[in-house]
C-alpha cells in the first residue's frame, strides 16, 4: 500500500506519468514496446533527478555568500564591490602568478562562488606593492581587478583600523627589537635601500626602535609620500606620489592627562595590509577593514580616482 | 547545410534516426547492397585490426594523452619556472602574452556580469579561432583534465561493470542541454559564475597549477558517481563546456570522417567513444553517403580511429588531407535505380541506441 502512494505522489509530479495499467505491470514486462516505454520512463525520471541533484549542488555555492554582499576577505588592489568582483572574476589566478610577494591566493570550496577567486592575506603576507605597477591589475583579463586605475595609491582595497589599542607597543610607550614577526615567519617585504626590486624575508630584517612604529615605517604609501617630499619621486615620476599621506603616529593626550603615542590612520590609506602584517603583537593591533568600502560603490570610486589621477 | 543542423541537432540531445532510402546516397546504397548477408566473425576482425594497426596501437590515445599532459604541465612549468610562456589556467590565460578566455567561463562571466569585457572579448575571438580550427570539443578530449581522470576511471568503470559491480545508468542526452540552459539562466539571475563553482575542468586546472584544493572533492565524487553508477556521465550529460565548444566545432575544418566502403559494421568504434551517438552512423544502413564528417559532438579523440579494424575513421583536414583514389567496386551494376527496387533496404541492425559495453554492464 506504502509503494502505490508514493508512486502516486511521483507520477502527479511527472508530467509523462503513464496511466495506472502499465505502471502495475511494471517488473513483470521484460520485452516488447513495453520494455522500451518503461525504459524511456525510468530515464527520463533519472534526467529529472539528475538535474535536480547537480542544479541543488551548484546553489550550495551561495551558503557562505554574505547576504549584504559584504567582504569575506581582503580582494586584490583594484577589485570591485564583492558583487561585482564575484560575477566578473573568471578565476583563472593570472593576478597569483605576477604577484611577486605570492600575496594573491585563491579562494576554496568554503567561500561558495569565491571558489577560485583571489584574495589576499593580509596577516600572512600583505601586498607591499613591491611590483610597483600593479601587475595585478595589468594581468586580470577581465576586468574584475579594475583597469582604470593606475597607481598605488589609486587602489582601495580596504581601510586600516586600529583594532586593538590595548595590546598596541607604541600607546604602551614600548620600543620593539627583533624580527617584527619572529623567526618563524615566511613572508616578505621590500625594502628599497636593500634592494628595490627584491623583497626581502621579514625575518631578515630585525628593527630596533624605541617607540614601535612599525605601522608607520613600513607603510609603502607612507614610504613613497616621503621620497616625493624629499624631492626623489619614485622612478622620477611625480605622478607616484600619493596625495594624502596613509598612517602616522601622533601623541594623543587622553582626557585624565596621560599623554601617549598612536598609530592614526588618514585618507591616503589604500588597505594593502602591510601595517596587519608587520605588527609584532601577537594579535596584530592594526587590521583592515574589507566592509567599509561597501559604502561607496567601488567603481565609481575608482572613476573618480582615475579621472582625478590625470586632470 | 542540412547535415550542419542534424549535427547541431544531435549536439543537443536529438537521437539518431534510421534513414529513409531517399537519404542514403546512390553510392553509399551500393555499397550496403554488397555487403548484405556478408557475417564477419570475431576473429576476423581482430586480425583485420592486428593488420591495420600492427606497427601503431592506440597511436592517437598516445599523441591526445601526451598532448593533454603537455598542455597542462605548461601551465605548471611556466608558473613554478616562472618564465610567462602560458599564466592562468585553462579558464583564461595569456599564452606568450595574447590572452585566451575559455569560451564557456567568458561566456558565465558575461551574463553574470551583464557586461561585454572588451579585453576578455580578445581572448575569446582568439580561442574560438583556434579551437574552430582544431574541431571544437578537440578542447574537452586533448585538453580538459577532467577528461583524462575521467578516461582512466572509465577503465575501472568498464572493469567493475564486467564483473557486475558497477551499473550503467544511462540519462536522455538532451539533459546536457538543459543544464545548459539552467546555467546560463543561473548565472544571469544570480549575478554568479554559478557552474564555476562545479566545473571540475575549472577546479582540476587551478589545483593542478596553484596546488590541491577542497574542492577536489567534488571531482572525487564525480568520479565515483561515474566508476560505479554512469559511465562518464559529467561529459555526456551534465558539462556545458562540451555544448560551447561543440557549437564552435559545427563548421570545424577538422573531424574525423568516416568512409563507408570498408566498414565491418561490428561497432567496435561505438563501444570506446564518449560520445556514442556520433558514430551511429557506422550502423548498417545509417550513413547517408558513402564518406561522412562525424558530427559536432564528437570530440576528436580518436579512440575510434584506433579501434577501428578497417581504418574506416580517419582524422581529416578538410582541403589538407589527400585521400588515397579508391578501387572502383566490381561488377558493378549499372542502374542504381534497379538496384535499389530489386533488394530493398532491409533494417539488419541491431538495437541502436544502446552501446554494446553498456549492454554488457547491465547485464
Amino acid at each position: 500500500m506504502t509503494d502505490s502512494t508514493t508512486h502516486t505522489q511521483e507520477d502527479s509530479q511527472n508530467p509523462e506519468a503513464r496511466p495506472p495499467v502499465a505502471r502495475k505491470a511494471k517488473g513483470n514486462i521484460t520485452r516488447g514496446p513495453g520494455r522500451r516505454a518503461q525504459q524511456a520512463r525510468r530515464e527520463f525520471l533519472r534526467s529529472v533527478a539528475l538535474t535536480v541533484g547537480v542544479t541543488s549542488i551548484s546553489l550550495l555555492g551561495f551558503v557562505p555568500i554574505p547576504a549584504d554582499a559584504k567582504r569575506p576577505r581582503l580582494r586584490p588592489p583594484g577589485a570591485l564591490s564583492e558583487e561585482d568582483y564575484l560575477s566578473s572574476c573568471i578565476k583563472c589566478g593570472q593576478c597569483v602568478q605576477v604577484c611577486p610577494v605570492d600575496a594573491v591566493k585563491l579562494d576554496d570550496l568554503g567561500t561558495g562562488f569565491g571558489l577560485g577567486a583571489a584574495y589576499i592575506d593580509a596577516r600572512e603576507q600583505a601586498c607591499d606593492f613591491s611590483c610597483d605597477g600593479l601587475q595585478c591589475v595589468l594581468a586580470c583579463p577581465t576586468g574584475s581587478l579594475t583597469h582604470t586605475l593606475d597607481y598605488t595609491h589609486d587602489t582601495r582595497m580596504g581601510f586600516a583600523v586600529f583594532d586593538k589599542p590595548k595590546l598596541c607597543l607604541a600607546v604602551a610607550g614600548k620600543g620593539f627589537k627583533g624580527q617584527a614577526r619572529g623567526p618563524d615567519y615566511e613572508g616578505l617585504l621590500r625594502y628599497e635601500e636593500i634592494d628595490r626590486w627584491n623583497p626581502i624575508p621579514l625575518k631578515d630584517y630585525p628593527y630596533d626602535v624605541e617607540i614601535c612604529d612599525l605601522c608607520v615605517q613600513a607603510c609603502p604609501i607612507e614610504q613613497r609620500y616621503n621620497q616625493c617630499q624629499a624631492g626623489k619621486p619614485p622612478s622620477g615620476d611625480d605622478n607616484q606620489c600619493p596625495p594624502q599621506r596613509a598612517i602616522g603616529l601622533e601623541l594623543i593626550e587622553e582626557k585624565n592627562g596621560v599623554k601617549h603615542m598612536k598609530p592614526v590612520v588618514y585618507d591616503g590609506c589604500v588597505g594593502c595590509g602591510v601595517c596587519e602584517m608587520i605588527c609584532p603583537t601577537e594579535q596584530a593591533s592594526i587590521i583592515v577593514d574589507y566592509n567599509i568600502l561597501t559604502k561607496i560603490p567601488l567603481s565609481e570610486m575608482y572613476m573618480a580616482k582615475s579621472k582625478r589621477g590625470h586632470s | 547545410m542540412n547535415r550542419a543542423l542534424e549535427s547541431i541537432a544531435q549536439l543537443f540531445g536529438k537521437a539518431s534516426h534510421k534513414l529513409k532510402k531517399d537519404e542514403i546516397s546512390p553510392a553509399a546504397q551500393k555499397i550496403y547492397f554488397y555487403k548484405k548477408g556478408i557475417k564477419v566473425t570475431k576473429a576476423e576482425i581482430e586480425a583485420l585490426h592486428d593488420e591495420h594497426h600492427k606497427n601503431a596501437k592506440n597511436k592517437w590515445r598516445k599523441r591526445r594523452w601526451l598532448t593533454l599532459i603537455a598542455v597542462n604541465l605548461l601551465f605548471v612549468v611556466s608558473f613554478s619556472l616562472d618564465i610567462q610562456l602560458l599564466e592562468g589556467s585553462l579558464t583564461a590565460s595569456r599564452f606568450m602574452g595574447f590572452h585566451m578566455a575559455d569560451l564557456n567561463s567568458a561566456l558565465q562571466v558575461m551574463l553574470a556580469y551583464k557586461a561585454v569585457l572588451i579585453n576578455l572579448l580578445i581572448g575569446v575571438v582568439t580561442i574560438f579561432i583556434a579551437w574552430f580550427l582544431l574541431g571544437g570539443r578537440t578542447f574537452c578530449s586533448w585538453a580538459c583534465p577532467y577528461h583524462l581522470l575521467a578516461e582512466w576511471t572509465e577503465s575501472l568503470h568498464l572493469w567493475l561493470a564486467k564483473r557486475g559491480l558497477a551499473k550503467n545508468y544511462t540519462f536522455h542526452r538532451g539533459v546536457r542541454t538543459v543544464f545548459y540552459v539552467i546555467f546560463a539562466l543561473l548565472a544571469i539571475v544570480s549575478g554568479y559564475t554559478v557552474f564555476e563553482f562545479i566545473s571540475p575542468t575549472g577546479i582540476l586546472s587551478r589545483a593542478i597549477i596553484y596546488g590541491p584544493t577542497l574542492a577536489l572533492i567534488w571531482v572525487a565524487f564525480l568520479l565515483l558517481f561515474e566508476i560505479f553508477l554512469s559511465r562518464r556521465a559529467w561529459c555526456r550529460y551534465v558539462c556545458p563546456i562540451g555544448i560551447t565548444y561543440g557549437i564552435v566545432g559545427v563548421f570545424s575544418p577538422l573531424r574525423v570522417t568516416y568512409d563507408l566502403t570498408d566498414c565491418k559494421h561490428e561497432g567496435d568504434c561505438r563501444a570506446v567513444c564518449l560520445v556514442p551517438h556520433v558514430l551511429d552512423l557506422t550502423i548498417k544502413n545509417r550513413s547517408s553517403d558513402v564518406e561522412v564528417g562525424i558530427g559536432a559532438d564528437c570530440t576528436r579523440c580518436g579512440l575510434c580511429v584506433d579501434a577501428c579494424p578497417t581504418n574506416s575513421l580517419n582524422f581529416e583536414f578538410k582541403g589538407l588531407t589527400r585521400k588515397p583514389k579508391k578501387e572502383e567496386l566490381p561488377l558493378m551494376p549499372d542502374s542504381n535505380e534497379s538496384l535499389v527496387d530489386k533488394e530493398p533496404l532491409v533494417n539488419s541492425e541491431p538495437s541502436a541506441n544502446e552501446e554494446p559495453s553498456s549492454e554488457q554492464a547491465n547485464k
